[in-house]
């Protein structure tokens, strides 16, 4: 049997349709099953949030024990003084998501994400 | 009792509840072994003379959100808030009971804490959402600082629009870099200490009156 490691590629298209709660299910379904996900457009805030307490509820011994998760950097670190003052963030950018004990991330910067991924 | 100073009452009543200030919730929230319980810790201790919960270098000591409530904080200028401390379990994306084992806690306790420490992340991240009023991040000097999980967190704080101070704890220690945490969120209010020290614990309160208040 051939061994390997799933990616799924979700284009932003596809996630501007699905609901915060259809987006994280979609994420940790295929996480937990050991593929690793990379988001086009990353979650927001909320989502992000939400992601961390399903992602906790569904951790088991000797199972699925979390994930890993890497951003890079927004276009913009340091907010202007009028985006501060409307409290417009920067849209997250391209998001990998995978399981923690297959996942680890090498090196980040702004404009590249390094991992390593194992075979379960 | 005349009508006059019955309707008084109520009106001084109605005004009353209408603007008594709601007692701010500030929680403590940052990765896990950040020194968020020993700050905690301090804060009652040095405001009403009790503590909070235990201390230890396990990680995920603390598994439930904390709370102590009523504490007032005196400012040097003689300004004043009355908060509720809510400690919180360190927030990450993943944990393992085998990370435990490594403690010298036995595989049954090891799951149980795995369990309890998954739970009270989650009920953190609820916390955050629905019942607190400001933060304090805990981060640990000698720490990278821009690991996802607190890029994660100052953006979800930062997107609920709560009032943040971040405070670089463990400057004690000799590889503490604060100003790299000042770096990674210049946005923020940025306060080196050290909890075990009681190290610039008094420009804290100044800030939290300041900010909280």
């Amino acid at each position: 049997m051939q061994q390997g490691v799933q990616i799924n590629l979700i284009s932003e298209e596809r996630l501007s349709r699905l609901t915060s709660m259809e987006k994280i299910h979609l994420i940790l379904d295929d996480v937990r099953e050991g593929t690793i996900v990379i988001l086009e457009k990353g979650l927001d805030p909320d989502e992000q949030s939400k992601l961390i307490e399903m992602t906790m509820l569904e951790i088991l011994p000797d199972g699925f024990n979390g994930i890993e998760i890497e951003t890079y950097p927004s276009h913009e670190e340091t907010p202007g003084f009028l985006r501060r003052l409307l409290g417009q963030r920067s849209p997250a950018r391209l998001t990998v998501i995978g399981p923690a004990n297959q996942l680890r991330m090498i090196r980040k910067d702004k404009d590249v994400i390094s991992a390593w991924v194992s075979t379960r | 009792m005349s009508i006059f100073v019955h309707a008084k009452k109520r009106v001084s009543r109605f005004l009353s509840a209408f603007f008594r200030k709601r007692r701010s919730r500030i929680g403590i929230y940052g990765p896990p072994n950040a020194g968020k319980t020993t700050l905690a810790n301090r804060i009652a201790k040095d405001w009403t003379g009790e503590t909070v919960g235990p201390v230890s270098e396990i990680p995920h000591e603390t598994r439930r959100a904390l709370r102590k409530q009523d504490i007032t904080i005196t400012g040097t200028n003689g300004s004043t808030i009355t908060i509720d401390i809510v400690d919180t379990p360190g927030v990450t994306t993943k944990i393992d009971y085998k990370e435990f084992l490594e403690y010298g806690v036995g595989k049954d306790e090891a799951i149980l804490r795995a369990r309890e420490a998954t739970e009270g992340v989650a009920e953190a991240m609820h916390w955050l959402r629905e019942d607190i009023d400001g933060v304090i991040y805990m981060l640990d000097s000698t720490e990278d600082p821009f690991a996802q999980v607190n890029i994660m967190m100052i953006g979800i704080i930062e997107s609920r629009k709560l009032p943040v101070i971040i405070a670089a704890n463990k400057i004690d220690l000799p590889d503490a870099s604060p100003q790299q945490i000042r770096n990674a969120f210049p946005q923020h209010p940025v306060i080196p200490i050290s909890c075990t020290a009681g190290s610039n614990i008094e420009e804290l309160y100044e800030k939290m009156v300041f900010h909280f208040g």
